[in-house]
């Protein structure tokens, strides 16, 4: 019944994908008759918009890969799910997942280990799709990604890394869908392989799509995104325009900051401490314990908020920010011409 | 001094060699950071220079000497991912004893908690688990580490934390280092010395 | 959910152990009553007294049964322990005593497996002398194979494993560096393959008795008992071969099953599901 307005709603925004307040419970028993439930995501936020990248960056063992699990909806038996997905403007129930996964929704896996090592490379790709559409749509999808003709009558091992990165990617891009998420897809390779990586993904999103990168890496998250989500103990503390990462002044999280003077070309200082087991999270803030300006107040309720064109989930207002900010927004825009510059030089 | 002099290796006979004539000095305290792109050889030096692969021709010479048959090596290797380094049966606590006699500070150093060591290795994440292999490969008679892309996994704070306390140890040491990784912008922050793999072999050109 | 699982297979593992070691020990009790003759009461039929029935020299069946499903299990015991240890020496030594070795062991190892298994039973127990010694012989030396082959590759993939190699050049001799990282992934291994590998022990010595190649006829072996009963069936007297081969189903079953239960319990990394991603 209600369908409709949520369907304007994406007319309007032109979101692909949105998840509000999501959590991950797993359900773990405990002695004879109890148990217990672990929140390992909980309150989760992101927008994947049309022709957008975005990138969820989290250590590992952050629970990331549940997130990719939960949008496929492959998680296991005793996992709980709750909160709202809605792709296409329509709530994303586990039915309708079944219906789109492989179809609107694919997901690019983290490892070439994923393809049959005893099939021949092209009828892999055209497996879903078999007869002469799918061999049309095969052939097509391999010149768009510069593999040669022959590459459909090789098996796996015959080809190199970066190829069948494209193959499984050409998989994912048979049916035509609207969304890929990729999880993780860039450890093993080189910086050329990732930087090649990327370029693919962004072709993709620029006829209107959307893709959803899982990484821990960050400064690749920085050159590939257009917004990139914050993953820290299970949930997103902030998630900014790219091109805030420029300039430590422009992020709104203590976390990120921390995240940001960590990078090697950014001073390589680390805050002590490591993430929080999920058996005991903190109260209030998740970062609290970590944090240089931990109050009180911190331990209650933290909300998300909207700062600039990004959302933060801390309380600390950034009014002592805004007068640096207004001092290095120059530098800061400086900078993010030169990046932007780097894109698209950067392009393959 | 680690010196490798005019290293061979190939994986299979009659197939062009993955490293052709590559020599390497590394003086105690020096660091030198190896960049060059995947599928290059990399981990196979490091693996030669610290004895886990034999070389074909040339040799490796720690501090004048070859390396041992047996017995603990003067050149301890670093491996990218923790999980494979550590038996999944043994606890934390086991495993850090490998290394021989365990340094409590040390272990402050890297940040271990006392209660890590009685888990398992699949109960800690990899940063976790990476500052375990780390301070195992720091016993009394280590005179050079290796470095295989060893925070490749981890996050930026991680990456930094377990930096920071690698190099306070090295130069407290005068450990030499050999770092491989794909990040430029890392090496050139922990290392004195970047080179690349290309520049290092005889033919100095890439295959 | 996962605990749950395992605490199932526990309750069951020692519930079947608990049985077959009953069987076992009754099967001892009963051997004097296993050959006790009485005429008066031959050919009975099974009723409240006689639960299995008796035969044509007026033996209680039951007795029979157990003291035959004892001697089975005992042998079976001895065998598939003598056979298990031959496996985990020859797999370590093919696994860590160089090219020429392991050329052997496997060549050893794909011969006995080319052979069919009974006729190599029965040639062994027959070059022997049948009797306990001869079954006993031949089940040892034919079953060790399998388990051989899986406690080589175990053996050799822990050898090139990252951990092993890590602790050799820590300064760890080979001794101690395979008593630390090689023993506990193989002594499941071990276990498992032991008990699994008992059923396959009882059912050949069964078999093999029953054929006439195994255990003389005076003694009361679930084969020998098999194989007379199958005279007596014509004649009607179905619980003469029913009931023993029922029981003796239930016990291989039942090792089988214990087998299996005890390597879910033993080998819990490989079905853990990954709650961090």
């Amino acid at each position: 019944m209600d369908k409709k307005p949520i369907a304007e709603s994406y007319r309007r925004n032109a979101a692909i994908l949105e998840i509000q307040d999501l959590s991950v419970t797993f359900r773990q028993r405990k002695g004879l008759f109890q148990s217990e439930d672990l929140p390992v995501i909980s309150r989760l936020n992101v927008t994947v918009n049309q022709g957008e990248i975005v990138a969820v960056v989290g250590a590992s063992g952050s629970g990331k890969s549940l997130l990719a699990h939960g949008i496929m909806g492959i998680l296991p038996v005793n996992a709980r799910i709750s909160g709202e997905m809605n792709f296409l403007g329509e709530p994303l129930t586990t039915e309708r997942i079944c219906k789109l996964r492989g179809k609107e929704i694919a997901l690019v896996p983290q490892g070439v280990t994923y393809l049959d090592p005893l099939m021949k490379v092209g009828a892999q790709v055209r497996e879903q799709q078999p007869g002469k559409e799918g061999k049309r749509r095969q052939k097509e999808l391999f010149s768009a990604y510069g593999l040669p003709e022959k590459t459909e009558e090789r098996y796996p091992f015959e080809c190199s890394g970066g190829m069948n990165r494209r193959i499984l990617l050409s998989t994912a891009l048979m049916e035509r869908p609207k969304l890929i998420v990729a999880d993780e897809p860039t450890p093993g390779m080189d910086l050329g392989q990732a930087k090649r990586a990327m370029a693919d993904f962004r072709a993709f999103a620029s006829q209107g799509n959307g893709v959803f990168l899982i990484t821990h890496d960050l400064p690749l998250a920085i050159s590939a995104a257009d917004r990139i989500a914050v993953f820290y103990a299970g949930t997103t503390v902030e998630e900014a325009p790219s091109s805030d990462f420029a300039s430590e002044a422009l992020l709104r999280h203590p976390y990120t900051r921390a995240l940001w003077r960590a990078m090697p070309q950014n001073g390589f200082q680390a805050i002590p401490g490591t993430q929080p087991y999920v058996k005991d999270m903190p109260k209030g803030c998740v970062f609290g314990p970590r944090c240089p300006k931990f109050t009180k107040e911190c331990l209650g309720d933290i909300p998300m908020r909207a700062v600039r064109q990004g959302t933060v989930r801390c309380i600390l207002q950034h009014d002592e920010h805004k007068i640096r900010e207004a001092r290095e927004s120059k530098d800061a825009q400086k900078a993010q011409e030169e990046r932007e510059v780097q894109k698209y030089a950067g392009g393959r | 001094m680690l010196e490798a002099d005019n290293l061979i290796f190939s994986y299979r006979r009659r197939e062009l060699p993955v490293l052709d004539r590559v020599s390497l000095q590394v003086k105690p305290g020096e660091r030198v950071g190896i960049f060059s792109p995947s599928g290059s050889g990399k981990t196979t030096l490091l693996k030669l220079l610290s004895g886990y692969l034999l070389p074909q021709g040339g040799k490796v010479l720690a501090d004048g000497k070859p390396l041992p048959r047996s017995g603990f090596c003067p050149v301890q290797m670093v491996w990218q991912h923790p999980e494979r380094a550590v038996n999944s049966r043994l606890t934390m606590g086991k495993i850090l004893a490998e290394g021989g006699k365990t340094d409590p500070r040390l272990e402050a150093l890297f940040g271990i908690e006392v209660d890590w060591k009685r888990r398992y290795p699949e109960e800690l994440s990899g940063g976790e688990l990476q500052r375990f292999c780390i301070v195992r490969a720091l016993g009394e008679g280590t005179r050079y580490l290796l470095a295989d892309e060893i925070t490749a996994m981890l996050d930026m704070i991680t990456q930094a934390q377990v930096w920071n306390a690698l190099l306070e140890e090295m130069e407290r040491r005068q450990i030499g280092l050999v770092a491989v990784s794909h990040s430029r912008e890392l090496l050139e922050q922990v290392c004195t010395r970047v080179v690349g793999l290309e520049e290092l072999s005889y033919s100095g050109v890439k295959r | 959910m996962k605990n749950n699982k395992q605490r199932q297979a526990a309750v069951f593992f020692s519930a079947a152990l608990l049985f077959l070691a009953m069987v076992t020990a009754a099967g001892v009790l009963c051997r004097e009553a296993a050959l006790e003759t009485d005429f008066s009461r031959k050919n009975l039929a099974p009723c409240r007294e006689y639960w299995f029935g008796t035969d044509c020299m007026g033996r209680d069946m039951f007795a029979r049964t157990l003291a035959g499903l004892s001697m089975s299990i005992r042998i079976g015991l001895c065998t598939a322990g003598v056979s298990a240890c031959l496996a985990l020496l020859l797999g370590v030594a093919a696994a860590v005593m160089g090219k020429a070795a392991d050329r052997v062991i496997s060549f050893l190892i794909d011969t006995i497996m080319g052979i069919p298994h009974l006729l190599l039973l029965i040639l062994i127990s027959y070059a022997l002398g049948k009797g306990f010694l001869g079954v006993a012989a031949g089940v040892a030396l034919t079953h060790w194979p399998s388990l051989t082959r899986v406690i080589r590759g175990e053996v050799l993939q822990l050898k090139n494993s990252e951990f092993y190699q890590i602790s050799r050049k820590l300064g760890w001799g080979r001794g101690q560096a395979a008593a630390r990282h090689m023993l506990p992934h193989l002594v499941p291994q071990f276990t498992v393959g032991l008990i699994l590998m008992f059923p396959h022990a009882i059912l050949h010595e069964s078999s093999i008795t029953f054929l006439g190649f195994g255990l003389s006829a005076k003694q009361p072996a679930i084969g020998v008992i098999l194989s007379e009963s199958m005279r007596y069936l014509i004649t009607g007297q179905w619980w003469l071969a029913l009931f023993p081969g029922i029981m003796l189903v239930i016990t291989v079953l039942l090792f089988d099953r214990a087998g299996n239960a005890l390597r879910g319990l033993l080998e819990p990394m490989e079905n853990r599901e990954g709650v961090y991603g």
